[in-house]
């Protein structure tokens, strides 16, 4: 019997496995410290085309300062891996794909630096990215990112689509959120795609940014979900935001269900929010057209914000040669480097007058104008402690209430709400 | 434990509990009567430490090594940081990580994701552990008489365990989505909402998954134990005029019995571990968390929001859930066995 009891014990603990991890390793250096250095990069296609060439550029030029360029290694997502890497105390010194919403976590766990340390750190960054900058400024008044690119996210529609159903795809009623319910019952009823719209409807934290976050931002004219350690949502502009979505989803105008591949790509929504990434993605295979997202009494384009969905660049301890490294971020995002970056990818660098300085670039590629004058109102995650736990709370509220309707709309955005204020409070 | 009895040294009887007396038995052969009696009292407790066969520890130190580092020292430092408030750091940072008592503990059960997460282990063990034990017997059962094509039916059960669940996962997200091929079969009849997005339905669906996915493996077990039922006890039966069934009941049972257990034990654990068929089939544990595992919770909470400490109090909890079922089948089904 006690052997038996033993080896249930025994079997038990692979339980227990996934928990244990610890940390190891070490790092340091000034941040005058100069040598070699490694960076990773994002591994899509045009980010991989556009990081080898930078980097050949100032290896070129820098014998004694070589950099060492890689993909950032497979994992379920970029800040497990990059968390891993910290705790382990082999990162990089730069990443070129760290999101926002883990940068709390990452300083927390003493894995950033904080680049206003630099002499010309502050006024690198602000005279970069101009007051967008300051959305990625720490609790303590340091820059622990380096603002890169965004992807202003919009509603994409597919014309074919839009016409098959009796719309007018050049001048589609997109702006209002009657308008919209009114286009997307149209689209539904006429049977040319089994949705409307199809923002994913899992539970991952994240998934809030390209559904509720975007028109929110747009309806309160860039008001972040967090501001000041108070959660801003549960008002007359997240209630609004918070309705309208649920009519969707309760007129199965948008499905509940998770969708394997992109829903927008194999006509299976006739619309989808998503920033100029998708222009390369989707080239010719579907007839696109882009607008704002809506709000609920419409809002000029010029006058429309959105989600960012940044990625930026950070600078971890692990890196013994800081000053390299300061060095390197600079040259990644000077004027020539966002220029060939915007080439490449199409993805808007974080920049102050973007369509000003590519000007030449945006007449060339008019599909672009658009993400490069939304770019300047975009709205960015709140950096705040507990970040992404204060999303997937935000997140399984909202699927409750708005995907499931298991709850009342009201009662979703005041509990959401307290929650996340204990969560940024630190509770 | 192997007796020596006075006044018989060399000569030690056998142990009837593990029917060896060898080692105690060379030990005496090796040397004179009354050898026993003259070691020296730190001698003995050595023999006791390192066992009767001390070369036997070189032999197993490999094993012995694994375990220590991959099982019992990652449980020790979970159980360790669960009473701490923990987070992972990197290497030098300056960060202090106090004893918070059982604080984790309590943050954990105020949660009620939490609870539900283990009321839905609980519906999904409910199921998938009685259907894993039954199918698996009764298959097994008939795979054992088949004559003809026996290699492609035992290999027909298993591809699907060997086979990579997220492979396995799209072929039954194709099969059970709202527009899948198990709605346009049944039409009308199809549950509404769907399988996967119905908080009555993801669950049982995902146990029925698990059950077909791992029921190769189980298959094997009671087909590696039925050889081990003597042929004769069922010639005895049809002898008396016992049918299939009787056989079934009268000798096949009773004849598996420690592999019953064993298939009960392991089916609860990898049961308890659920964690890649919730994540891929309904989007992260949904719809609402109605398939949310504690070990998913675990993953959210310990990576995703990096609060490792939280999650190795759910752990802890979920071990100790783990001891407490497999107890109570050892108590009613595997008792009988020892």
């Amino acid at each position: 019997m006690q052997r038996r009891i033993l080896s249930t014990v025994a079997a038990a603990t692979g339980i227990l496995a996934l928990t244990a991890c610890s940390g190891g390793g070490g790092g340091g250096g000034d941040t005058d410290a100069r040598g070699p250095i490694t960076i990773w990069y994002s591994n899509n296609a045009a980010e991989i085309s556009w990081g080898e060439q930078m980097v050949d550029a100032w290896n070129a030029d820098h014998p004694d300062e070589q950099v060492t360029a890689q993909e950032i290694p497979a994992g379920s997502s970029s800040e497990e891996v990059i968390s891993a890497a910290i705790t382990a105390g082999n990162a990089p010194c730069l990443i070129f794909n760290t999101s926002p919403a883990a940068v709390p976590g990452f300083e927390r766990q003493g894995g950033l630096v904080n680049l206003s340390d630099f002499p010309d750190g502050d006024d690198y960054i602000t005279a970069r990215s101009g007051e967008l900058a300051e959305q990625y400024r720490s609790d303590d008044g340091g820059f622990y990112q380096l603002p890169w690119k965004s992807n202003p996210v919009m509603i994409f529609y597919n014309k074919d689509l839009f016409a098959a159903a009796g719309l007018d795809p050049e001048n589609p009623q997109l702006s209002t959120y009657d308008d919209f319910l009114a286009t997307a019952r149209t689209i539904k009823e006429s049977g040319v795609a089994p949705f409307a719209i199809n923002p994913a409807p899992t539970s991952e934290f994240f998934q809030s940014w390209f559904d509720f976050y975007p028109l929110y931002a747009a309806q309160t004219g860039g008001t972040q979900l967090v501001e000041d350690g108070q959660s801003t949502f549960d008002d007359d502009s997240g209630q609004a935001v918070a309705d309208f979505w649920a009519t969707i989803y309760s007129e199965q105008l948008a499905g509940n269900e998770q969708y394997q591949g992109d829903a927008f790509a194999d006509a299976y929504a006739a619309m989808a929010i998503v920033g100029p990434w998708a222009v390369q993605v989707y080239g010719d295979d579907v007839n696109w057209g882009a607008v704002p997202v809506p709000t609920e009494n419409g809002t000029d384009a010029a006058d429309t914000w959105t989600f960012s969905d940044a990625k930026n660049v950070g600078l971890f301890t692990a890196c013994d040669n800081k000053g390299t490294a300061w060095d390197v971020l600079k040259f990644a995002t000077s004027e020539e480097q966002d220029g060939a970056w915007l080439e490449a990818t199409g993805q808007m660098p974080l920049r102050q007058d973007l369509t000003d300085t590519y000007a030449d670039y945006f007449a060339a590629n008019p599909a672009y104008q658009l993400f490069g004058d939304q770019a300047a109102r975009t709205v960015e995650v709140p950096n705040v402690s507990n970040s992404v736990e204060v999303w997937q709370t935000f997140r399984d509220g909202y699927s409750k209430s708005v995907i499931f309707g298991e709850e009342g709309v009201d009662a979703f955005l005041s509990d959401a709400a307290e929650q996340i204020n204990g969560l940024v409070a630190g509770n | 434990m192997t007796a020596i009895v006075p006044g018989r040294a060399g000569r030690p009887e056998p142990d009837p509990s593990t029917g060896s007396g060898t080692g105690s038995g060379r030990r005496g052969r090796a040397g004179a009567p009354g050898a026993v009696d003259a070691e020296s009292p730190a001698r003995r407790k050595r023999g006791r430490l390192l066992g009767k066969q001390p070369l036997g520890i070189l032999f197993s130190a490999p094993y012995i090594i694994f375990i220590a580092v991959v099982f019992a020292y990652p449980v020790i430092f979970a159980i360790w940081m669960s009473f701490q408030d923990y987070f992972f750091a990197a290497p030098g940072a300056q960060v202090d990580r106090p004893f918070v008592g059982f604080a984790n503990y309590v943050t954990a059960l105020s949660d009620p994701a939490v609870w539900q997460s283990f009321g839905n282990v609980g519906i999904f063990l409910l199921i998938n552990v009685p259907l894993t034990l039954v199918l698996s017997l009764l298959l097994a059962t008939a795979l054992d008489r088949v004559v003809h094509a026996r290699t492609f039916f035992r290999v027909a059960f298993y591809v699907p365990y060997v086979s990579a669940s997220v492979a396995v996962v799209a072929v039954w997200l194709f099969l059970f989505s709202n527009q899948g091929l198990v709605n346009a079969v049944l039409g009308p009849l199809a549950p509404s909402p769907s399988w996967l997005v119905n908080s009555a339905l993801a669950m049982p669906t995902i146990a029925i998954f698990v059950t077909w996915k791992g029921l190769g493996f189980y298959i094997l077990l009671f087909l590696a134990a039925l050889q081990n039922v003597p042929k004769e006890l069922y010639e005895s039966v049809s002898v008396d005029g016992g049918g299939r069934l009787r056989q079934f009941f009268t000798v096949t049972v009773p004849g598996v019995r420690p592999a019953t257990v064993l298939v009960l034990l392991l089916a609860t654990i990898t049961g308890a571990n659920l964690f890649t068929e919730p994540y891929l089939l309904t989007g992260g544990g949904g719809p609402n968390g109605a398939s949310a595992s504690p070990v998913l919770l675990m993953y959210q909470k310990g990576i995703e929001q990096q609060n490792p400490d939280v999650a190795a109090a759910i752990g802890v909890i979920l071990i100790i859930f783990v001891l407490i079922i497999a107890a109570l089948q050892r108590r009613f089904v595997g008792r009988e066995e020892s």
